[in-house]
């Protein structure tokens, strides 16, 4: 066994977290998006909208039955071929549409799981009032649905961020990218990836924290 | 004033309201009885359209609907211009107990939030949940959940108050501040159709009373006519049994 490069490590460390605001940004972006596409959807889903219930079936199917970098390399290397005005696509922009579109199949699915689980009884004092379909979605359902689908969604954010590493397979230059290029300099392997781990292991522990304030915030309304 | 023509509401082969025709006049206080599963609530339902009747022409105030062809807004119509007060109170667990009154004021009437929440206020000071105003109704007895049940119906203004069955799940500790809450709203000429068990409480507040079986208005008229002389044979046994 060979002692580990503690110095290698940690002057590794500066040089990583300047790629962590990347990470952080494509992670964010492509969470925001595959939300309000998963809302759209499950939305859809759950007021079964006739001909657009069926395509949101096909899509979170295929989204949910094909690997994610199967996907990625599909936006990145596939689509610019048939579709020419894509190839202008970069690496970071494909990785945040493919990440937005998979995560939102899965998102979808909890979302209206969400939507169903609030009681039966809100639908109906929302419609009494007089409200339209549209109100009562966003001022009654979604709030108490975003209550009972916060820590699966939490989950997905931090599913979004460890996925942000397989952009590096487009050549994008992220966490993971940073890296890897470290490593292949140094041959020092084993320090730079354990680096790279401990650093995606802080993040998803500081959103943790995050997480837990959430779920109190959300769940004022429901304190006894 | 509300009018209701052959209002008919089947569930499969169950036919639960079979024709009902109905007057009501401004002012007017009718309470409905009878036998479970006989389409009270039903009937009050169909008028707020969280039923869709099969047949039936249904008039409120100015707007008369056919109730089975009702669009979307002419649907809203008719909500708008019929309260509900829900057995199961069904409060927006995601608002404030003045919030649960003022969302109808900003949301179907238009109001600003301040001139909403200042009416919720002066109706939260009404029935007595001033001190409330804050609290989410997961926080409130089930007899103050009631109480902001009716807040929110009186703040709709509406032409009539549909009330299905107030206290029937209420803990009988609660159930006095709830018909005391809903007697002051009958004092003051609210038009009113209620669902009740509580006879007492039918004959001190209603005008009218019905008694409803097979899906049909079986019999109805003045309390003292209805509890003291019924003609109808269904009406002196339901009556029999519950007095």
């Amino acid at each position: 066994m060979r002692p580990l490069d503690l110095d290698y490590m940690l002057g590794l460390l500066p040089v990583l977290l300047k790629y962590v605001p990347l990470t952080l940004a494509m992670a964010s972006v492509a969470m925001v998006l595959a939300l309000a596409l998963a809302s759209l959807m499950a939305i859809v889903r759950v007021l079964r909208v006739p001909g657009l219930d069926q395509l949101t079936k096909v899509f979170i199917s295929f989204f949910r039955g094909t690997p994610l970098l199967v996907q990625l390399f599909l936006f990145y290397y596939g689509l610019p071929q048939i579709f020419s005005f894509l190839t202008a696509i970069d690496g970071v922009t494909a990785a945040v549409m493919g990440l937005t579109l998979h995560f939102a199949a899965y998102m979808a699915e909890s979302i209206r799981a969400a939507i169903i689980g609030v009681d039966r009884s809100q639908w109906e004092a929302s419609l009494s009032v007089g409200m339209t379909t549209a109100q009562m979605m966003r001022r009654i359902i979604l709030p108490q649905a975003a209550r009972i689908a916060a820590p699966t969604l939490v989950n997905y954010f931090v599913d979004i961020i460890k996925s942000t590493s397989l952009a590096f397979t487009l050549g994008v230059t992220e966490l993971m990218g940073a890296a890897q290029k470290e490593a292949a300099g140094s041959f020092l392997y084993f320090e730079a990836f354990i680096m790279v781990a401990i650093i995606y292991w802080v993040i998803v522990e500081l959103l943790t924290m995050v997480q837990r304030q959430l779920e109190v915030r959300l769940g004022k309304a429901h304190a006894r | 004033m509300i009018s209701v023509k052959g209002l008919t509401k089947r569930f499969g082969e169950n036919t639960v309201l079979d024709g009902i025709d109905l007057d009501i006049a401004t002012g007017e206080r009718v309470a409905v009885i009878g036998p479970s599963g006989t389409g009270k609530s039903t009937l009050l339902r169909s008028l707020n359209f969280l039923e869709k009747p099969d047949a039936g022409i249904i008039t409120v105030g100015d707007v008369t609907v056919d109730a089975s062809t009702a669009s979307a807004s002419e649907q809203r119509a008719v909500r708008r211009r019929t309260s509900f007060v829900f057995q199961n109170y069904a409060l927006f667990a995601n608002k404030t107990a003045r919030d649960n009154i003022a969302e109808g004021l900003i949301t179907v009437r238009g109001w600003s939030r301040a001139q909403a929440q200042a009416r919720a206020e002066e109706i939260l000071a009404t029935i007595g949940l001033a001190e409330k105003a804050e609290s989410y109704p997961a926080a409130l007895s089930g007899g103050q959940q009631q109480r902001v049940g009716i807040g929110r119906a009186m703040a709709a203004d509406a032409e009539i108050m549909l009330i299905d069955e107030p206290t029937s799940a209420l803990d009988p500790e609660w159930v006095d501040e709830v018909l005391q809450l809903l007697k002051r709203v009958a004092d003051a000429r609210q038009t009113m159709l209620i669902v009740t068990h509580e006879m007492q409480f039918a004959r001190d507040i209603a005008d009218r009373v019905l008694f409803m079986d097979g899906g049909r208005i079986v019999e109805q008229g003045a309390p003292e006519v209805i509890f003291t002389e019924p003609k109808d044979p269904r009406t002196r046994a339901f009556l029999r049994k519950v007095l």
